[in-house]
């Protein structure tokens, strides 16, 4: 059981092991924690040892009564405001002063306990403070690590956007320099390399738009009941010009109509991200083949490639940011790594979910499943 | 193909830093061999003994280059390695060989970031091989 650290400050050593008797044997639960919380009680009588032992180690809660024999209470409590320490101080006062209050309030006191308590109205302070840290933790963790992905997103991005500026940046000096001779024809690799890191940063910067726009819920969402089977023609049509280059035959397998309550725009993105991975990641005369299922409204999206397929380690990998999987086959295939995250994001949105089989070598097969009509 | 010129092994798996940087060197009157990957330059290895190697870090795994310069000096322990990237810009961390302690696991001679000017990657070229 974890335990918090309660330091009592009391000249009354009846107070003291009154406190530590019913802190001891008292617990506080949350139905959404795990455990309850326990308490280690540490007594003394003055001031002045108080802040020994707070400078050795911060309690997790004070109970600071104030009139004490030398150093007063407030003046604990302005130590550990002015040292700035990470601890939760309750004000045991014997008698109400609206003075005395408002000064403890004002160099921080969380709550005040009156002097003679019950045994109940301690286990209540108790228990509110032990929420209050508990939130305060939680609300720090969920901050840190918030800030954590959010700084790690931003050194790979700034590293994705970076590298095609310099590879271009590069190939404009050798132009500079004249460095191929003063013949345009000795540039031609040099300007269709340009323009590869060209096309392959402005992909990056479509496909974070979708990113960001999944993140941030600002764009309007408009759900309609679409037709996915139609969407999916579009989407092949869309993909024509790439399928032709890499000889890629896409077969489509579905009902005339499968009617699913959605964004008519966030089911373009998926398909046109499963589709276009699968030509990309096919082999020269390979094929793809798109399966639409309804199974009385749950809807089941099925995109099978003749491609390189994946090694299993990878798998886990596959739809975190920017991951690519390098391999001397898929080095020369663009891609901004978002395609699968974006998925992913769009598919809980429906509370779907987006699954794969793969084989490397033989192909891999892709599957997004939408629940019953849950387009909201 | 002038049998008296030096052989340079590039290695880096950025295929338009491997165009610019042999082009480059090429030009400083060097004879360029390149790899794209670990596993492709200790293959060269086998047969190819360069005259100098300029590696690239993080490759297949964040720590290729270390472990392909471990490799060529082993082999070849007179053969001077230049380590080549972009590792600091990009995570913050930085290496260095200009210690005791990083060169008794960093086995280079030199370690230069990525972005450095042409004229100085020659001046450092010449040094090493002490032309």
């Amino acid at each position: 059981m974890e335990k918090l650290n309660v330091l009592v400050v009391d000249d009354e050593p009846g107070i003291c092991s009154g406190i530590s008797r019913i802190l001891s044997r008292y617990t506080v639960g949350f139905p959404f924690m795990d455990e309850n919380i326990g308490f280690d009680v540490q007594e003394t009588h003055t001031g002045e040892e108080a802040v020994t032992i707070i400078d050795v180690k911060v309690p997790d809660i004070i109970l600071l009564d104030n009139k004490l024999p030398g150093m007063q209470g407030i003046e604990v409590l302005e130590y550990i405001n002015k040292k700035n320490l990470d601890t939760v101080v309750l004000m045991i006062t014997s008698y109400a002063s609206l003075e005395l209050a408002i000064k403890a309030t004002n160099h921080g006191a969380h709550d005040f306990i009156p002097k003679p308590f019950t045994p109940q109205e301690l286990k209540s302070a108790i228990e509110s403070v032990t929420k209050h840290i508990f939130l305060r933790r939680m609300t720090r963790k969920l901050n840190k690590e918030g800030r954590q992905i959010r700084f790690q997103f931003l050194s790979v991005l700034s590293h994705e956007l970076k590298a095609p500026l310099n590879a271009i940046e590069g190939y404009l000096r050798i132009m500079e320099e004249r460095q191929a001779g003063n013949d345009l024809d000795g540039y031609n690799k040099i300007i269709e390399r340009s323009l590869v890191r060209v096309r392959g940063m402005r992909n990056l910067i479509m496909d974070l738009l979708d990113l960001t726009r999944i993140e941030s819920g600002k764009k309007k969402r408009e759900v309609a009941p679409v037709n996915l089977t139609e969407i999916a023609r579009m989407s092949i049509d869309t993909m024509g010009p790439i399928s032709i280059q890499k000889d890629v035959k896409i077969h489509l397998d579905a009902p005339g109509e499968v009617i699913i309550e959605a964004d008519r725009e966030e089911m373009e993105i998926i398909f046109n991200n499963l589709l276009s991975n699968a030509i990309k990641y096919n082999i020269e005369g390979g094929r793809v083949d798109c399966l639409i299922k309804d199974e009385h409204g749950a809807v089941t999206v099925t995109v099978n490639d003749t491609g390189i397929g994946i090694p299993e380690e990878e798998i886990p990998k596959l739809f975190q940011e920017f991951v690519r999987i390098k391999s001397d086959k898929t080095k020369h295939i663009s891609g901004s790594g978002l395609g699968l995250s974006i998925i992913k994001r769009l598919a809980r949105l429906y509370k779907g979910e987006i699954s794969v089989k793969s084989k490397p070598g033989v192909g891999s097969s892709f599957t997004v499943k939408f629940p019953n009509n849950s387009g909201t | 193909m002038d049998n008296k010129k030096k052989i340079i092994l590039l290695v880096d798996d950025d295929e338009d830093y491997l165009f610019q940087t042999r082009m480059n060197i090429e030009q400083f009157g060097f004879r360029v061999v390149t790899a794209e990957s670990q596993a492709e330059a200790e293959k060269l290895l086998e047969t190819l003994k360069p005259d100098l190697a300029i590696l690239d870090l993080m490759m297949e795994k964040d720590d290729s280059g270390f472990i392909l310069a471990y490799k060529l000096k082993r082999k070849y322990p007179d053969v001077p390695v230049i380590i080549a990237t972009a590792v600091t810009a990009e995570t913050g961390m930085t290496f260095g060989v200009s210690t005791e302690e990083e060169r008794k696991w960093i086995k280079a001679d030199l370690y230069i970031e990525k972005g450095i000017r042409a004229d100085q990657l020659h001046r450092e070229i010449v040094k090493l091989l002490k032309l």
